[in-house]
C-alpha cells in the first residue's frame, strides 16, 4: 500500500531557478528510499517540499489518501503531526533537556498550557522514556542537549521524530555532520526503526556508498528532476556518471569500502523487509 | 617555482576609487578643523567659574547624609519602587511588542506595526515623555512611572526583536514541522535560545531605570531626583553628594547582581 504519492511536483523560484520539476513517484509502507544527487539539485527543497516547509509551485502530495499541498494550514498543522522530520543539524533545542526535546514532537497534539507547564500525558512521558531506551539515552533523559555529542544528538532527533508517531519519515542529510563510523550508527538505527515499524522514510543522502548499504530503493536527482529510480545494485558507474556527471568512480580505495560496505550488513535488513 | 607569477601582494583597498578614497579623508580632515574653529571658549569666564566649580567639588569631598537624610531616604525609596514597578511592567509589556517586531515570527502588517510603536517609543527621550506625563498626571510617582515604563517598552522590545531575529531558525523549522502551534513554537524554540539574553537586558534596564528615575526627578517626575535638584538649587552640594553616591553606590551593585545573574544563567 502506498503511504505517500508525489504527482508532478514542481518548485520554481523564478523561470531561471528551477528547484524541482515535475517529480512523481510513490513510496510504499515501510520502504526506505534514499534520495542521492549532487548539491543542488533539489534534494531538501523536494523534502521540505513534501511537508510545505517550502511551498510548491504546483503537483500533488498525497499522503494517507488526502493532498497536502490543497490543505488549509489547520488541516496541514494536523497532517504535519503524523510526519516525523529527522535534520542535518539536529534542529534541537540546546538549551532544553533531552527529555523535553523528545516531548517536543508531541506538542501538535498537546494544549498550549500543557506543554507550557511541561505536564505532558503520563503515556507521551513513558513513550519518551521508551523511544530514549531504544536509542540508548535513557540516562542522558535530564541533561542540556548541549552536553552531549553530535551522535547522541541525532539519536535524540530521532527520538523527537518517532515521538510524533509518525506514518512516514523524512530525514534531511542526517549524517553529514557526522564521522564515519557514528553515521554508520545512526543509519543502521535509522533503518532498524524503520523495518521494526514498518515506517516509510525518505532519506536525503550524499553519501552514496551509505545510501547503498542502508536503503532498498534510491531515487536519483538531477537538476530538480528524477534521472534514476531503482534498487541499490542497479545503481552503477553509468548512472552515476548521468547524476553526478563524468567521474573517475573506480578509486581503488573506495572500491574497497564499497564492496566491503555492499556485501554485509545491507543483506540482512534486505531480508528483515522480505 | 614559477617565476611568471607576481611576488609581492597588496590588499585590495575597501574604496576602489583613489580620487574619492582620498577625497574623503581630506574632508573629514577639514571638517573636523573647521568645526573646532567654530567652538567659543571664553577663558574670562572659566577662570570666574573656577571658584564655584571648586565650591562645587569640596562638597563632594565631604559629602552630608544626614542633614537631609529624611528627604533623601523618601526620595530614594520613591526612585526605587519607580523603577522597579516601571521595569517590571515594561518587560512584560515589551515581549508581545518584541514578539510582534520579529519578522522571522510575526506577519507583515503586525511587524510594520510593531516596529513603528518602537521607533516611536525610542525617539523621545525619558525627560521629554516626563514632562509629557507630568503635565498629564500632575507631579509625582505616577508620571515617573509611566514615563519610565514607556521608555522601557521601547528599549527592552527593540532589543527582544533583534536577539529573536538572530535566533538558529532550525529548531523553528522543527517544531513546526512537529505540527507545534505558533505559542508553543516560540515557548519551545524561541524561549529556550533567548532567555538569557532577555533576562541580562532586563537587569540592564532595571539599572538604566534606576538612573534614569534621578534624571526624571528633576522635572517633577518625583524620586531621587527631586531631592537632588531641590539641593543643588539651595547650593547644598555636600547633600547633593551625598544623593549622587548613593546613585553610584546602588547602580554599581545593580551591575554586580546582574554579572552574577548573567553568569549563572546560560
Amino acid at each position: 500500500m502506498s503511504t505517500l504519492t508525489l504527482k508532478g511536483l514542481t518548485k520554481h523560484y523564478s523561470a531561471a531557478d528551477k528547484a524541482l520539476t515535475n517529480v512523481s513517484f510513490t513510496v510504499d509502507e515501510g520502504e526506505i528510499v534514499g534520495l542521492i544527487g549532487p548539491s543542488g539539485a533539489g534534494k531538501s527543497t523536494l523534502i521540505r517540499c513534501i511537508n510545505r516547509l517550502t511551498e510548491p509551485t504546483s503537483g500533488k502530495v498525497i499522503f494517507s489518501e488526502k493532498n497536502l499541498v490543497s490543505m488549509s494550514k489547520n488541516q496541514l498543522r494536523t497532517a504535519r503531526r503524523e510526519i516525523g522530520m529527522i535534520f542535518q543539524e539536529y534542529a534541537l533545542i540546546e538549551r532544553l533537556t533531552v527529555m523535553e526535546n523528545v516531548l517536543s514532537g508531541r506538542l501538535g497534539y498537546v494544549s498550549f498550557w500543557r506543554s507550557f507547564t511541561r505536564k505532558f500525558s503520563k503515556e507521551d512521558v513513558n513513550t519518551a522514556y521508551k523511544l530514549l531506551e531504544t536509542v540508548g539515552l535513557l540516562e542522558h533523559a535530564n541533561k542540556r542537549v548541549d552536553a552531549l555529542s553530535g551522535g547522541q544528538r541525532q539519536r535524540v532527533g530521532i527520538a523527537r521524530a518517532l515521538a510524533q508517531k509518525p506514518k512516514l519519515l523524512l530525514i534531511d542529510e542526517p549524517t553529514a555532520a557526522l564521522d564515519p563510523r557514528t553515521a554508520r550508527q545512526i543509519m543502521r538505527l535509522i533503518s532498524e526503526i524503520c523495518v521494526k515499524h514498518q515506517l516509510p522514510a525518505i532519506i536525503n543522502i550524499h553519501d552514496v556508498q551509505l545510501a547503498k548499504q542502508f536503503v532498498q530503493r534510491i531515487v536519483g536527482l538531477k537538476a530538480g528532476e528524477v534521472v534514476f529510480d531503482g534498487k541499490p545494485n542497479t545503481l552503477d558507474e553509468s548512472v552515476l556518471t548521468t547524476i553526478y556527471g563524468e567521474e573517475d568512480w573506480n578509486l581503488p580505495q573506495e572500491n574497497n569500502i564499497d564492496s566491503d560496505d555492499l556485501e554485509a550488513p545491507t543483506t540482512p535488513v534486505l531480508k528483515a523487509i522480505a | 617555482m614559477n617565476n611568471s607569477l607576481p611576488t609581492t601582494w597588496k590588499k585590495p583597498p575597501l574604496i576602489k576609487s583613489a580620487w574619492l578614497r582620498w577625497g574623503i579623508v581630506i574632508f573629514s580632515i577639514a571638517y573636523l578643523y573647521s568645526a573646532t574653529q567654530s567652538i567659543h571658549i571664553n577663558w574670562a569666564r572659566i577662570y570666574e567659574g573656577s571658584e564655584r566649580g571648586w565650591t562645587f567639588i569640596l562638597g563632594f569631598m565631604n559629602p552630608n547624609f544626614s542633614g537631609r537624610w529624611e528627604h533623601i531616604y523618601t526620595g530614594l525609596i520613591e526612585s526605587l519602587t519607580m523603577t522597579f514597578t516601571s521595569t517590571i511592567a515594561g518587560i512584560i509589556l515589551s515581549i508581545p511588542f518584541g514578539l510582534g517586531a520579529a519578522n522571522n515570527l510575526a506577519p507583515k502588517p503586525i511587524y510594520l506595526f510593531c516596529r513603528s510603536f518602537i521607533a516611536i517609543a525610542r525617539s523621545f527621550q525619558e525627560i521629554i515623555i516626563a514632562i509629557l506625563c507630568v503635565a498629564l498626571f500632575g507631579f509625582g510617582t505616577f508620571a515617573g512611572f509611566v514615563t519610565l515604563t514607556f521608555a522601557t517598552i521601547g528599549f527592552l522590545a527593540k532589543l527582544f526583536a533583534d536577539e529573536i531575529e538572530a535566533i538558529d531558525p532550525a529548531p523553528l523549522t522543527a517544531m513546526k514541522a512537529a505540527g507545534a502551534s505558533w505559542l508553543q513554537q516560540v515557548n519551545y524554540a524561541v524561549q529556550a535560545q533567548v532567555m538569557p539574553r532577555f533576562i541580562g537586558l532586563s537587569m540592564y534596564r532595571l539599572d538604566i531605570n534606576f538612573r534614569e528615575s534621578a534624571v526624571i526627578g528633576i522635572v517633577g517626575a518625583g524620586g531621587i531626583g527631586g531631592t537632588l535638584n531641590t539641593a543643588m538649587g539651595r547650593y547644598e552640594y555636600d547633600s547633593a553628594a551625598a544623593i549622587l553616591l548613593i546613585i553610584i553606590a546602588i547602580v554599581m551593585l545593580c551591575e554586580y547582581l546582574s554579572t552574577i545573574l548573567r553568569q549563572r544563567i546560560k
